[in-house]
């Protein structure tokens, strides 16, 4: 988030897309839920009728997959209508006039032709985000798990970057991170592009400054992304190591993630479950989980926080790191010789840019978002003010792309995948705690009234969902939440693996998944459909 | 021209408003209430109905202060601080007040000492029964609020006797978490906290988040899960770290009794949620000590099977594989996949072991999907 969480109260218009964040940020939202009671203007734009868009004052409801051409539209609205920052834009972006110019083109009524939101309603949504002295953007998954999800977050940033809604307390482009630490494992350099503090691994000066440390200089050539190497899986990957992630479940097609582990020569999985992923290793080592572990973890809106142990672990659980280092030790692998958690945090943070001010004491009481360059600097709650850190803002001329896969007539409908307030992921931790399958006992998929009818589907009664990859079997729910020709769930339930289906294409920048959008089948099954009449 | 220049006129005003409390003058900022600047001077005024989070509210009375120049006491945490205000915090009086109106509080109950595990409030009216010696039985007699047995739900237990209508709960629910699940019907003695329809929880708005549960100053709301607890042998200590699930990165305090988890509460002043969880955050922590978690090493062995081993067994045939792999197929054969879940340090050694060790960035994290 470029903006720190107290800044959810304050803006004037807060513009929601590809969030549900009542569900999946439950507390943040409670930020937006007091701007709105305070007279904040609410925008909402998602597929589904979700809790966020009921507390909407403008609702945009766009078929999935189509969040460039809403953005276009908006933006033709800011540019056509002189709602541009000019002193912004002037002072601090490059490239605005053959942005300006590329936007003529993509009228709402084009747009409308595309998002199916109404032209008008797009003109209004533009309207009321420039004009607002403080405009904000959240965005979660639903803008970034698609195959144009870098060109849906450079359209949010044009939008910020026309109207000087960025650098300022209570405006801001602002991602919703969705695990706990998915943040720090960025920030602690667990990318194939980065050292930690995203210091890109092809500058040779970086190169050197890790050598140092490391003992021996690491390629200046980029990794390959956790997509491409379960591709390569059995063939140039022949080991892998992976730690607290439960892959062949929460991954895009699960059947050929299945394959690819099994590939494997070598497989070593670290976990607190022996989950599905666990199941395909040759050694599963325990680890210790949270509330067991000493640790530091870095929230949404760049804060870093210290985790502490409140109870011992369970049997021989050990923490991940000394895991690690063990197994490094054993590969004659240099440098990991800690004795705790605090003298690997204070390792990553002597060589991140953007924690060199912070050690383990420091964050003791988690008053600190990064960026803190040096000793006594107070952290940074709000990025980009006064400049960016590549100096000036750059407009990005972007173009409208169908989905990876859009509905024909075998597979008729669009499938969108999420989560529920009350479970989370694959369900290993929240299918464990007592009583949340008292609200939430099994998975199910939510259907239009009108197309439960229109299907020959009854509510409550099972339904085969298939797509060209798999076929799943679901209890069907009747919800206005979805539109006509959408249907939505979660990949939480084992029983219902929906993942089975998804994995269509990825977005060819990030190789992030179009998990948002799938064109699927839905038939009735015919043993349960028989009371229907 | 002074380096004072850019002051408002408010920041002016700040540092010039003035009331005398307990005959010391103070200064106050615009908009504090009286509640607010005695508590910042270290004034122990009791108070039931007051959460410094919610607007306020002026019901229980128990922060009356004498105010010169008004005929009655004047509950403090509805009053704005004024120039010139004469305040007293305490007095024979006010102290026979109080007293007064926390044995009709006390009154109302079934019991006023409950478990601690019912919620980081719970204990505000027994501390205040102790400390005006409340418990004198002086009003025994009617009470308000009855308890809905019939709400089974797992998490929130419904405890209406205790209640004294503080609607503490009611506010947090709407103010806090904008939920507005929680109302009340009924005035006086037929005063009652419920939901829509006077039904169960999961037929309301309620997410369960337990912001209700945690203000409760009586246990008429209570921590259902923790309660289990209550025969747990040892003292509750409880340890400050970070919510496990999502980004938000909520603050919280992990309850224990010796090794035993035995709840979570909200950290007020977590800088992230400022005392709000979800029911994630909240209620979903057992996991944590649950008998599936894996116990030991296992390796697969002969038989196609997964084995339970000793560390040192499992070590070196985690290792064998890698240091196979690097020979026979080059080092660029090794792949690592940090978690997204696992703290900073997991992350760390991870991108480390492959940095270090096979000198190629071959590593990610789990957040691509």
């Amino acid at each position: 988030m470029s903006n720190p969480l107290v800044d959810m109260s304050k803006p004037d218009t807060i513009f929601c897309i590809g969030t549900n964040m009542t569900e999946c940020h439950p507390v943040a939202a409670t930020g937006i839920k007091k701007a709105v009671a305070r007279g904040a203007k609410l925008i909402v734009a998602d597929p589904r009728r979700i809790h966020l868009a009921e507390m909407a004052e403008l609702y945009l409801p766009l078929r999935v997959g189509t969040d460039v051409a809403l953005l276009l539209g908006m933006a033709h609205v800011i540019a056509r209508d002189g709602l541009v920052d000019e002193a912004f834009v002037a002072e601090r972006t490059r490239d605005a006039e053959e942005f300006l110019e590329h936007v003529e083109a993509f009228t709402p009524e084009w747009a409308e032709g595309i998002c199916g939101v109404p032209a008008a309603d797009i003109e209004t949504a533009a309207r009321w985000y420039a004009e607002a002295d403080k405009g904000a953007i959240y965005y979660t998954l639903g803008i970034t798990e698609h195959i144009c999800g870098v060109d849906n977050v450079q359209s949010l940033c044009n939008l910020a970057l026309m109207t000087g809604n960025i650098g300022r307390e209570g405006t801001g482009i602002n991602p919703m991170r969705g695990q706990n630490n998915i943040q720090g494992a960025g920030d602690a350099g667990a990318l194939p592009n980065n050292y930690t503090g995203f210091q890109p691994v092809t500058d040779p000066e970086n190169q050197a400054k890790f050598a140092k440390a490391y003992g021996h200089a690491v390629d200046l050539e980029k990794g390959m992304t956790k997509v491409t190497a379960l591709e390569l899986c059995g063939d140039a990957i022949r080991a892998m190591l992976i730690d607290g992630e439960n892959t062949v479940v929460t991954d895009p097609d699960r059947k050929h993630c299945e394959h690819a582990l099994r590939s494997l020569d070598h497989l070593v999985v670290i976990d607190i479950f022996l989950t599905e992923t666990g199941k395909l290793a040759d050694v599963v080592l325990p680890a210790t989980a949270w509330a067991e572990t000493d640790g530091v973890c870095t929230n949404t809106e760049r804060r870093v926080q210290r985790l502490r142990a409140a109870v011992p672990p369970q049997g021989e659980a050990r923490p991940d790191w000394w895991i690690v280092s063990e197994i490094a030790k054993r590969c004659g692998i240099p440098g990991f010789d800690y004795t705790s958690a605090q003298e690997v945090f204070d390792e990553l943070c002597s060589l991140s840019a953007t924690y060199n001010g912070l050690d383990w004491e420091t964050i003791d009481r988690g008053e600190y978002q990064w960026p803190v360059p040096f000793k006594g600097h107070p952290g940074t709650p709000i990025l980009h003010q006064g400049e960016f850190v590549n100096g000036r803002g750059l407009f990005k001329r972007i173009e409208y792309r169908d989905p990876a896969e859009t509905v024909s007539e075998e597979y008729p409908v669009w499938l969108t995948t999420g989560r529920r307030l009350q479970s989370y992921h694959s369900r290993t931790q929240t299918g464990r705690s007592s009583g949340i399958d008292y609200l939430l006992p099994a998975e199910t998929l939510e259907v239009h009234p009108d197309d439960v009818a229109a299907w020959g589907l009854v509510d409550g009664g099972r339904c085969r969902l298939s797509s060209p990859r798999g076929a799943v079997e679901i209890t069907v729910r009747a919800t206005r939440r979805s539109p006509r020709g959408t249907v939505f769930t979660s990949f939480s339930f084992d029983d219902t693996p929906v993942n089975f289906l998804t994995g269509s294409g990825y977005d060819p920048v990030t190789q992030t998944a179009e998990l948002k959008v799938c064109p699927v089948r839905v038939e009735p099954l015919p043993e349960r459909v028989s009371t229907s009449g | 021209m002074t380096t004072h220049d850019h002051r408002t006129a408010e920041d002016a005003e700040a540092l010039t408003a003035r009331l005398t409390l307990d005959g010391v003058e103070v200064p106050f900022a615009p908009g504090e209430t009286l509640l607010e600047v005695s508590r910042r001077h270290r004034k122990d005024v009791p108070t039931l109905c007051y959460d410094p989070r919610l607007d306020p509210f002026g019901g229980c009375r128990l922060c009356v202060v004498e105010l010169e120049g008004s005929r009655n006491p004047v509950a403090s945490c509805a009053r704005a601080a004024e120039d010139g205000m004469v305040v007293r915090t305490t007095s024979e009086t006010l102290e026979g007040y109080r007293k007064t109106l926390v044995e009709m509080v006390c009154s109302e109950n079934r019991q006023v000492d409950v478990d601690p595990l019912s919620g980081y409030a719970s204990q505000e009216l027994r501390e205040l029964a102790d400390r005006y010696e409340a418990r004198t039985g002086r009003f025994e007699g009617k009470r308000s609020g009855r308890s809905k047995q019939d709400d089974d739900n797992p998490f929130i237990l419904r405890d209406y006797d205790q209640c004294i209508s503080c609607y503490r709960c009611v506010r947090v629910c709407a103010e806090q978490e904008g939920d507005y699940a929680i109302s009340v019907k009924g005035r006086g003695f037929d005063t009652q906290i419920t939901v829509e329809f006077d039904g169960l929880l999961k037929d309301s708005a309620c997410t369960f988040c337990g912001q209700c549960v945690q203000t409760c100053p009586t246990g008429a709301l209570a921590d259902r899960k923790a309660l289990r607890h209550v025969d747990t042998p040892g003292e509750i200590e409880k340890t400050r770290t970070i919510c496990t699930y999502c980004g938000v990165g909520c603050s919280v305090d992990v309850l224990t009794k010796g090794d035993t988890m035995v709840g979570v509460q909200p950290a007020m002043d977590g800088p992230a949620n400022v005392g709000a969880l979800c029911i994630k955050g909240q209620f979903a922590y057992d996991f944590v000590q649950h008998e599936e978690r894996l116990k030991t090493p296992l390796v697969r062995g002969d038989d196609g099977e997964l084995h339970p081993t000793t560390w040192e067994v499992a070590l070196d045939k985690a290792a064998e594989g890698f240091v196979k792999a690097r020979d026979e197929h080059g080092r660029h054969s090794i792949y690592a996949i940090a978690s997204g879940r696992a703290p900073h340090e997991a992350a760390y050694t991870t991108q480390k072991f492959i940095r270090a060790g096979f000198w190629s960035n071959h590593v990610d994290n789990c957040s691509r999907a």
